[in-house]
């Protein structure tokens, strides 16, 4: 079964710090890592393609730098790489990312099955799985933490709010991958290796059809009118006491006098 | 529109490129800005410029929308179990204020199998038109059947503002609708309203994880449209002599058109893991040692009718499933009153739980990070703190 997997390189949002004085993002020593919830995708894909056969082909949408995530990918034992990059895609919303997204993949052939990560770490819309599969005119399933694969239909367990949906759908389908799907494994010494020689093919605007007023900075009806950093929080009171009785005590009398319990 | 460096005047402080929290912006030949492919105009640079070299140009837009065609606020009123969810009602709230500020009218979109006294409710709620399409295809949500229902609403009516719960079918359907229109949607904001400069929807949202928030216009598309979190904004106080116009529109799904089958529920759990919806929550962490003390946080859950969480470290070692993680992996939760308990607080935990109203937490190390966002700190061993706790919030509950 042919499998894409979508990844996206972000930078780890948990070592995202604000600069105090001049109020914005530090981004300098922030490292770039392959989105956590895309790699749950790419494990979801290679458990896959042991039991069932096939090839894992891994694309992603940015810079030439991105080629780094889809090596990580490679190393932990996708067959294939391709990237999509150019200036021409810049600046793209979701709409415009997963309609290049789209593109690339109806240019691979024939898939079974493309694995999204559940959203993006950087942006967190959750948009662009969805908008492939509709660019694509396939179904889709978000929020799935189980895939079984029998013929040519999927069944799926999708995440609710108070439980899980069971759904089967035929191929081909989209399918977004939550965090408990699965536990990603490690990249491997001779698959890093392996991954480290890979070309990564770079697929730019010329080898994709496409409708440029559609692409990028110009194809995106969403356009980000300011950015600021939001209120933190302050600390508020600290209630430290000799015995656990007398703090709790002090609690539910604070907590009593602000009414809220 | 997209923004660019007036190279000649760039006196190569470099301060753009701290300012960009995209890290679209380079010093090429250590002397002069650039900025890459990956600007997404936000135009934080053009403030940060000491020499106003950074300008934003405007593009023509080829666009085949007539705008002026596009009235209305409208709802989706997400049903669960036939019963409407609460964001549904929280946005004709605040969907109102849209409505009444662009001198326009609020309608609620209602999509089910025999769902229709719920149209009272949506016009209770300050709703002045529902939509109202009805059918067995209907009786649980699907990608493809709601789908093809809100595109034929939208093509028919044609609305200029659409918002959508952020849950997790809001968030299935949104992208799904937003594609086929070929319209922008902005996901999760936790803010709304009217940009003075355009008149525009400005819809704010999180995005680093919380680390900044980033406001969002749709200009030359229709609709505009947006998911909202849940419990962001109030629900209204329904006023039950409203009443409203009531549109049928019959369902255009055909046999083939839904591509998916549902063939079972899970419900893995019931009022404890509504995280989202919960008023109250009490989450636990690494602090309570070992699973069966887990029990503790569920006592307390009881006792104050809340839903319970859990941090990242308890759902990894099997404590809690997954349904309950509270955090960047997990669910963003916004309720009145979170309690931690034995929570340290990590950046991630803090980006699902610190837009809630009221932080209590509690944990033995005085410095936990978690105490930086608390409102209340307790610092004491979770074990003991907990059952002395329960059995005091009891006695008041009870005397209550």
């Amino acid at each position: 079964m042919e499998i894409v997997v979508c990844v996206k390189q972000v930078p780890d949002t948990t070592e995202v710090k604000i600069d105090p004085v001049t109020n914005t993002l530090i981004r300098q020593g922030v490292p770039s890592i392959v989105n956590p919830f895309d790699k749950n995708a790419v494990e979801a894909a290679l458990v896959l393609k042991e039991k069932h056969g096939g090839k894992v082909t891994v694309l992603s949408m940015g810079p030439p730098q991105a080629k780094d995530a889809l090596k990580e990918c490679l190393a932990m034992g996708a067959d294939a790489a391709i990237l999509v990059s150019d200036r021409a895609f810049g600046g793209a919303d979701t709409l415009a990312t997963s309609y290049t997204l789209a593109a690339a993949i109806r240019k691979l052939g024939a898939v079974d099955l493309i694995l999204c990560g559940k959203q993006a770490i950087d942006g967190d819309t959750a948009q662009v799985g969805p908008e492939i599969a509709e660019h694509l005119g396939i179904a889709q399933v978000t929020y799935v933490a189980k895939i079984d694969i029998d013929g040519a239909a999927a069944r799926l367990e999708r995440e609710h709010e108070d439980g899980y949906e069971v759904i089967e759908a035929g191929l081909p389908v989209l399918v977004t991958v939550v965090k408990s799907a699965n536990e990603p494994r490690y990249p491997t010494v001779k698959g890093t290796m392996r991954a480290n020689r890979a070309e990564i093919p770079v697929w730019t605007v010329a080898d994709l059809d496409t409708d440029p007023a559609r692409l990028g900075l110009k194809g995106s009806p969403t356009q980000v009118r300011k950015i600021f950093t939001p209120k933190q929080r302050t600390q508020g009171v600290l209630i430290a006491k000799d015995t656990a009785r007398e703090a709790v005590a002090e609690l539910i009398a604070k907590l009593s006098a602000a009414k809220i319990v | 529109m997209a923004v660019k460096v007036n190279q000649d005047k760039c006196i190569g402080c470099s301060a753009c490129v701290g300012a960009c929290p995209f890290g679209a912006i380079e010093m090429q030949g250590g002397s002069k800005a650039f900025i890459t492919e990956a600007c997404t105009a936000c135009g934080a640079c053009i403030d940060a410029c000491p020499a106003q070299t950074i300008v934003r140009e405007q593009e023509a837009r080829q666009t085949a929308v007539d705008k002026d065609a596009y009235r209305d606020v409208w709802v989706y009123m997400e049903l669960n179990g036939g019963q409407p969810r609460s964001v549904g009602l929280e946005l004709l709230g605040e969907g109102r204020k849209l409505a009444d500020a662009m001198g326009q009218q609020l309608a609620a979109v209602l999509i089910g199998d025999g769902v229709e006294p719920i149209a009272q409710e949506a016009f209770a709620a300050g709703a002045d038109k529902v939509y109202l399409v009805e059918g067995p295809e209907y009786a649980h949500y699907t990608t493809d059947a709601f789908a093809i229902a809100a595109v034929d609403l939208i093509d028919t009516y044609k609305p200029a503002v659409l918002l959508l719960g952020a849950t997790n079918d809001g968030r299935d359907l949104g992208p799904r609708v937003a594609c086929r229109i070929g319209t922008g949607l902005t996901a999760d904001c936790t803010g709304l309203g009217i940009d003075e400069a355009t008149g525009l929807v400005a819809w704010t949202r999180p995005a680093f994880g919380g680390n900044i928030m980033a406001t969002i216009l749709c200009p030359d598309n229709r609709p505009q449209m947006g998911t909202v979190r849940p419990k962001v904004f109030k629900k209204p106080v329904p006023d039950h002599s409203r009443s409203g116009e009531l549109i049928r529109v019959a369902s255009k799904v055909r046999p083939g058109d839904i591509r998916t089958r549902l063939v079972d529920i899970i419900k893995v759990c019931t009022a404890a893991c509504n995280l989202e919806e919960a008023e109250v929550i009490v989450s636990g962490g690494r602090g309570l040692c070992k699973p069966e003390n887990f029990a503790l946080v569920e006592e307390l859950a009881g006792v104050l009718g809340a839903a319970v969480g859990a941090s990242r470290a308890a759902v990894d070692a099997g404590w809690k499933p997954a349904l309950h993680q509270v955090g960047q992996t997990g669910k963003t939760v916004a309720p009145k009153i979170y309690f931690a308990c034995g929570i340290s607080g990590a950046i991630q935990h803090l980006a699902g739980m610190s837009s809630s109203d009221i932080i209590v937490a509690i944990n033995k190390d005085p410095d936990a990070p978690i105490f930086k966002v608390a409102d209340y700190g307790l610092v004491g061993d979770v074990l003991e703190v907990l059952p002395i706790l329960t059995e005091e919030l009891k006695k008041i509950r009870q005397a209550g």
